[in-house]
Order: structure tokens, then sequence, then C-alpha cells
């Protein structure tokens, strides 16, 4: 009996070491992204990274306020079309759909959409819309976007209105509200951090998102608030700045990395500081 | 079964006629007939799965949200067949009133949680309202309580207050049934005393069915008594009577508590 529970030991041992190497292991890859990027593109923040545009080839300095500004916008606009469309056909699935053939079909598009490798949905946009509205354009970029960021908000709020209880739908449908009603003013009020949530995430989530904007937006060296017009934005600026021969483009780059992982960061740890105090109360 | 479960039909709210349920297949509830009298409470006891919360929920349709649930047969409310196809459910489900088991506040303001259901059906001013929330919370015997926080979340409220929000929300439409299905169960003994109480002064206004699993509740809030079994109508009478002599052999054993 000792024997067993001896081997029983060392097997948890054993398992526990194993798993503890694995975190580290990626851990420890995540430790050194996060380092370089601090190392990196601290030295590269200053006020002119805010105050001045991108600079032309050859110059000296130079900022990112232009593509701080252009990825704002763009952010901006496909957050604005993906929320209401995203929230909408998440009540769809969960309210009205459960089990009709089209919220299925829906449902299975929307996991396709999902994993779909995001410079297809570059290219999609690129034949749809840019190549026929006949120029690259800050809406083009955020036509892109919109497409990744709605399946990741459909799917939040999906899955945060399946968790409403039975007996809460009942309720309200009991005192003679139609469903729309009690989709809108009751279930989805009972879980609106849950989508709130989701619709930041779907946020950072596309923040960083190159491929699609290279067919879309482009890139724009001056600084232009007009959406019709190719736009300057901070992950295609990384891009090209980051391959190129100059010095103060390269820091830029690391600079501007550092923005969108700050921003990401702030995002996600913000959405869970928000929510662990809700839960709480 | 029961001339007595269907005579005076001119002092019935509810009449139910050859009702059948089925969860798809299975047939939750075999051809029941019986009225629920006006202004009264009349309770349904039985064991668990006979059926009584079925028969409860084919009053306002709740079945209705389910694909794969239908009844068949009739159940005349002011006349008309509320299980008509025709018959427009939201109508009918501001008529006649449901309060839940568990306690099920909307998330929101307890002002709006009375005003929720008010608003689907009326367009009053904010004084009316106002009113309208006051009134239906003194029926709920809970005013008191909260006339100091009624912009507080619902959720705020305790277990047994909660459920009195949920009455007041139910009686705030001005319906002229309340169903309860087993509305103290969730509860502790001393807001069921309140929620029984409270039961006791809706009478005079409002018809009220009430779903129980505790004999001694049907047996002291109730007028009549129904007595369920396998989805069938066993008996039904008045609460005295059935308690006291009851007719049938089954209804004995079970609220002797030889079995149930």
């Amino acid at each position: 009996m000792i024997q067993l529970y001896t081997r029983r030991v060392w097997a948890n041992r054993i398992g526990m070491a194993l798993s503890m190497v694995a975190m580290s292991l990626g851990l420890i890859g995540l430790m050194w992204i996060l380092w370089t990027l601090f190392s990196k593109g601290f030295a590269a923040l200053s006020i002119d990274l805010f105050t001045q545009d991108t600079p032309a080839p050859g110059s000296e300095g130079g900022g990112l306020r232009n593509a701080i500004v252009g990825s704002g916008l763009i952010l901006l606009f496909s957050m604005l079309i993906a929320t209401p469309i995203g929230i909408l056909a998440g009540i769809y699935l969960a309210e009205y759909g459960r089990v009709s053939k089209f919220a299925s079909f829906t449902r299975f598009m929307t996991d396709i959409m999902l994993s779909a490798p995001s410079i297809v949905i570059g290219l999609f946009v690129y034949a749809l819309f840019v190549a026929t509205t006949g120029g690259f354009s800050g809406w083009a970029g955020s036509l892109a976007l919109a497409l990744i960021a709605i399946p990741v908000v459909v799917r939040t709020t999906e899955n945060m209105l399946k968790l409403v209880p039975t007996s809460l739908r009942e309720a309200a449908f009991a005192v003679g509200a139609p469903r729309w009603q009690v989709s809108l003013r009751v279930t989805l009020r009972a879980v609106k951090s849950g989508v709130v949530t989701g619709v930041l995430l779907a946020m950072a989530r596309i923040t960083g998102e190159t491929a699609p904007l290279l067919f879309t937006a482009l890139n724009n060296q001056f600084f232009s608030t007009s959406m019709g017009e190719p736009m300057g934005n901070l992950p295609v600026v990384i891009y090209q700045f980051a391959l190129s021969p100059y010095d103060n483009w390269i820091n830029l780059a690391w600079g501007g990395a550092l923005l969108i992982a700050f921003l990401v960061l702030a995002v996600n740890i913000g959405v869970r500081v928000a929510f662990r105090q809700k839960d709480k109360r | 079964m029961s001339d007595q479960a269907t005579t005076n039909s001119k002092e019935a709210a509810l009449l139910v006629r050859n009702l059948n349920f089925f969860y798809g297949d299975y047939k939750g509830l075999k051809n029941i007939n019986m009225d629920v009298a006006r202004n009264k409470v009349t309770a349904f006891i039985g064991p668990s799965g006979c059926g009584k919360s079925t028969l409860l929920r084919t009053f306002n349709r709740m079945y209705d949200l389910y694909p794969g649930q239908r009844a068949e047969g009739e159940i005349l409310f002011n006349g008309k067949n509320l299980l008509d196809r025709k018959q427009d459910v939201n109508l009918v489900r501001a008529k006649i009133g449901m309060v839940f088991q568990k306690p099920t506040p909307f998330p929101m303001t307890i002002y709006e949680n009375i005003a929720f259901g008010v608003r689907l059906y009326e367009r009053l001013s904010k004084s009316a309202m106002d009113d309208r929330v006051e009134w239906a919370l003194k029926k709920a015997a809970l005013w008191g309580e909260v006339k100091d926080k009624l912009q507080q979340n619902g959720l705020s409220l305790s277990g047994g207050q909660q459920q009195r929000l949920c009455i007041a929300r139910a009686v705030a439409v001005k319906p002229d049934v309340v169903l309860l299905d087993e509305p103290t169960s969730a509860l502790d003994p001393i807001s069921t005393a309140k929620i029984e109480e409270l039961i006791y002064e809706l009478k005079n206004e409002y018809t009220i069915a009430i779903v129980t699993h505790n004999m001694q509740q049907a047996a002291r809030i109730s007028d009549f008594t129904a007595f369920m079994y396998l989805g069938e109508l066993i008996e039904m009478g008045d609460t005295d009577q059935l308690f006291l002599k009851p007719k049938v052999k089954q209804t004995e054993d079970y609220i002797t508590g030889r079995f149930g």
C-alpha cells in the first residue's frame, strides 16, 4: 500500500514539474518579447512621437502623429460598424434562432470567419471595395477590420446571452413583453458587462492587424482625417519602417509597436479589472 | 372526476376543457377539465412531475416559447379560447401575470422593474407612473421597505423582497389572474409568511392560481384545491373538504403522506 502511495506522490511531482517547465517556456517567450519591446520602444518614446508626422526617407526625427490619428479613426469606425451588427446577430442567434436552420448556418459561418486568415479578408475587401471604388481609403480599412471584429462580437454576445437563466427570460415574457423588448431591455442588459468586454476584446484583436490594412487603407505619409483617402495607421507604418534602412524609421517602428502593445494590454487588463469589481458587488 | 371541478362557470375566471398537453411525444396533461374560480385562491398540489406546473404554464401560454411543446383543448378566458393560435400571446400574458419559483427581478432599478411592464401597455405621465409604482409596491407590501431606494438595483434586495417585487411587477400591469409557481419554495419561513398574507389580501381583487408542493401552504391559503397525479386531475374541491374528507383514495394517500 505504501508503495502504491509513494508511486502516486512521485507521479504527481513529475507531472507538476513537467507542467511548470511548459508554463515557463511560454512565459519566457512572452517576457522576452515584452522586454525587447520595452527596452527598444522606450528609447523611441518622446513628445515628437505624438506631435510630428512620419518623416520622409532620409530626413531626421519625425513622429507617428498621422499614424496614431489614422489608426484611431479606422478603429473607431470599424467598431461603430461591428458593434451593432455583432450584437444584433448575437441576439438573433441566442434569442430568436436557437434551433433554426438559418441560425446554425450563421453560427457555422461565424466560426469560419473567426478563423479566417486576416489577409484573406483584406484581399476580399480589396477586390470588392478598393478595386471598385477606385482607391485605397480609410473606409476600406475600417470595413476590413469590422469584418474581423464582427464574428468575435457575435460569438461573445451569443455565449453571454446563453448564460442568462431561463427564469429571467420567462419572467420578462410573463409581463407581456414582445421578444425584441425581452432581448434588448432585459436579457441583454443582464449581460451588459460581458458584452462590453467582448466588444473591447474584439477591438484589441483588430488593433494590431496589419495585413488587411495593407490592402485597404494602405498608408499615408501625411496627416489626414479624411476617411475617403489612404490613411496612415500604426501597423502598416511599423511594418514598413521596421524593414527600412533608416535608423530613425526603425526607432519609430519600435515606438509604434510599444504604443499598440500598451493599448492592447490596457484594454485587456482594464476589462478584467472592471469585470472583477462587478462580480464582487 | 368532478362535476365539482367544473360547476359554477359564471364565477370562473378560467374554464379548462379537455386540455391535453404534449412535450414532443410525451403526454404531460391528460384531458383536464376544471374551473379556476374568480377572486379566489386555487391551489394545485401533487407529487413532482404530476403536471401541476405544466398546467399553470398553459394558462399564460408560457410553453409557446419552446418548440415541441403544445396544448390541445380549450382554456376559456373572458369567453375566448386562450389556446387559439390567433390569440395574441402578449395580451394574454398582460392579463394573466405570473410569479416564478426563483425571484427574477430584472437587471434594472426597483422603479424600472415595476414600470417596465406598465409601459408596454399604457402611456402614463411621469407622476401617474410614480403613483402606479407606489400603488403596486403597496399592494405587494413592499413600499415601506423600498420607498427610499427606488433607484437601487432590484437585485440588491433580499430574496423575500425580490419575490414581493416580482409580485408587485405582476400586479402593476393590472391583470385579472395571477399565477404563482411555487412562489415561496426558495424563501425563508418569515418571507414565506409575508407572501402568504399577501396572497390572502390579493384575492379580493385578483384570481389566484398557485402551484405548491407544500400541502400545509395549500391548506392555509387556498379556497379550492386541485390534486394532480401523473398528468391527470384526480380530485378538485373546496380546500377544507379535500383535506378533511377526500373522495378519492389516491388523494387521501397523498395528503396523509403515504406517497408523494
